[in-house]
């Protein structure tokens, strides 16, 4: 699948607006591959508890992704966005 | 006449302030004489910069508590005193079963000389963490996180201050590393005589006046501790509710604010200590009257020094702004060098950079225009 990555997550990606990972079951299984490719990623995204950090929406080829469990197997594209988040 | 308790002058050396904001990490180098000053940087533009400490003990090492409004709070840290920066392969994080989670880490502090590569953080919500490799990777001190009486002293991470309640000021006893201090701005200020096994409060004498019961043994709200260098056992701190000495043994601190003007009084967040003389101290006031406006005390801002462990405070305002000047200082944005003459430095909510090469007899603007400053330390 595609991931896209937000201008807030590119210092991690070397710049890179899109990465392509092996098809996961999950976001989490997606979560983790982009992680394991880019360390550190996954934390600023995603709390110890596992959940999404209140500022980030993941969207699987276009439905909001509410929690990690969500399934993403087949999908094309996983959208990661940096909601508003004040000034 | 010179305290007997003064300790030998260090060697000059170049001050340096690493300047945290709530938009980056700056830089400010003086020249030899401390006249002239070079603004570098941003690092970090956009970065929610709480802390930015160098290690005093290799002079290089230098972390950067940092969080994005989007992203979720990390640690930076950098091997040749800020030139190159590596993000921490394991920021703070609590545990999975604890069911918490840091909203962002709020102090960083060196580990004792004996211990290499140690450095603390603490955290918002409060929790104290340790790395025993320089800052790569963090773990919890489970002696405190997981201490079956912390929510009796600190409350529940919903009840903190505003912001959310910080874990600040952790003190390392130059004498021994098993020895910690900590403040926190929900519960008070904590000892550890056992590398953070077990903890106990240190509250005794400090007014609560937001709490039900003003003696309470914990639920205070220290806004900044310090441990004197040349005598750990003599604290200081500016609280909620004053400001405050204690010499161990002693278990009561001793209320020194009470001799502040009462048109100033007593209440701001920064205080820091002479580098050699225990028993000179410098406190920045703030408006902590009414509604609580944190502001300097009617728009005119000034340092209170004291000389004599707080028996008497003098006024230190010579350049600073004499009217209409509404900002005030954060608790970790105030700092001294080690000069034989200490320079004392302090950066404002309005984005200022202010010096003192004269222990703060006078003040020069050394920066302006930056961001929200959030905390300045020598490097």
């Amino acid at each position: 699948m595609i991931v896209r990555i937000p201008g807030l997550l590119r210092s991690y990606t070397a710049g890179a607006d899109a990465v392509e990972i092996a098809d996961c079951a999950t976001v989490a299984d997606a979560l983790a591959a982009l992680d394991a490719r880019f360390p550190g990623l996954r934390f600023r995204i995603v709390d110890e508890q596992g959940a999404i950090r209140p500022h980030i929406k993941l969207f699987v080829d276009g439905d909001l992704a509410r929690h990690l469990a969500a399934p993403a197997g087949g999908v094309r594209e996983l959208m990661i966005v940096g909601a508003l988040s004040g000034g | 006449m010179a305290s007997p308790r003064k300790t030998a002058v260090a060697a000059p050396r170049r001050t340096t302030l690493l300047i945290a904001t709530r938009k980056g990490l700056w830089t400010l180098a003086a020249d030899a004489s401390r006249r002239t000053w070079k603004l570098a940087g941003p690092h970090f533009l956009g970065h929610i910069v709480h802390h930015a400490v160098v290690d005093p003990r290799d002079g290089r090492t230098v972390l950067a508590a940092a969080r994005t409004g989007h992203l979720g709070p990390t640690v930076f840290r950098s091997t040749d005193r800020g030139r190159t920066w590596k993000e921490a392969a394991q920021p703070p994080a609590f545990k999975p079963e604890s069911g918490r989670t840091v909203d962002h880490t709020f102090w960083l502090a060196p580990g004792h000389p004996a211990e290499p590569g140690v450095w603390y953080a603490g955290t918002s919500p409060q929790g104290l963490f340790r790395s025993a490799d320089g800052g790569a990777t963090w773990t919890g001190v489970d002696g405190f996180n997981e201490h079956p009486q912390r929510k009796a002293w600190c409350g529940g991470d919903q009840d903190g201050t505003p912001d959310g309640a910080k874990l600040h000021s952790i003190l390392v006893d130059p004498r021994d590393p098993r020895h910690l201090y900590i403040g926190m701005s929900s519960g008070g200020v904590f000892e550890t005589t056992d590398a953070g096994g077990d903890w106990r409060p240190v509250n005794r004498g400090v007014r609560a006046l937001f709490l039900p019961q003003p003696d309470a043994e914990s639920g205070h709200d220290p806004h900044c501790v310090r441990l004197h260098p040349a005598e750990p056992d003599r604290l200081y701190q500016q609280n909620h509710c004053g400001i405050y000495r204690l010499d161990q043994p002693a278990e009561r601190w001793v209320d020194i604010g009470a001799t502040m003007p009462k048109s100033v009084g007593a209440i701001g967040f920064p205080l820091v200590v002479h580098p050699r003389d225990p028993d000179t101290l410098w406190v920045f006031p703030m408006d902590g009257t009414d509604v609580w406006p944190r502001v300097s005390p009617g728009g005119k801002p000034a340092a209170y020094r004291s000389v004599n462990g707080g028996k008497t405070w003098q006024r230190q305002a010579t350049g600073l702004p004499k009217v209409q000047a509404w900002w005030t200082v954060k608790r970790q944005a105030m700092t001294v060098d080690s000069a034989p003459t200490v320079g004392v430095y302090f950066g404002t909510t309005s984005g200022e950079v202010w010096g003192s090469r004269d222990e703060g007899r006078t003040w020069k603007c050394l920066a302006q225009h930056l961001p929200h400053v959030y905390a300045v330390e020598c490097a």
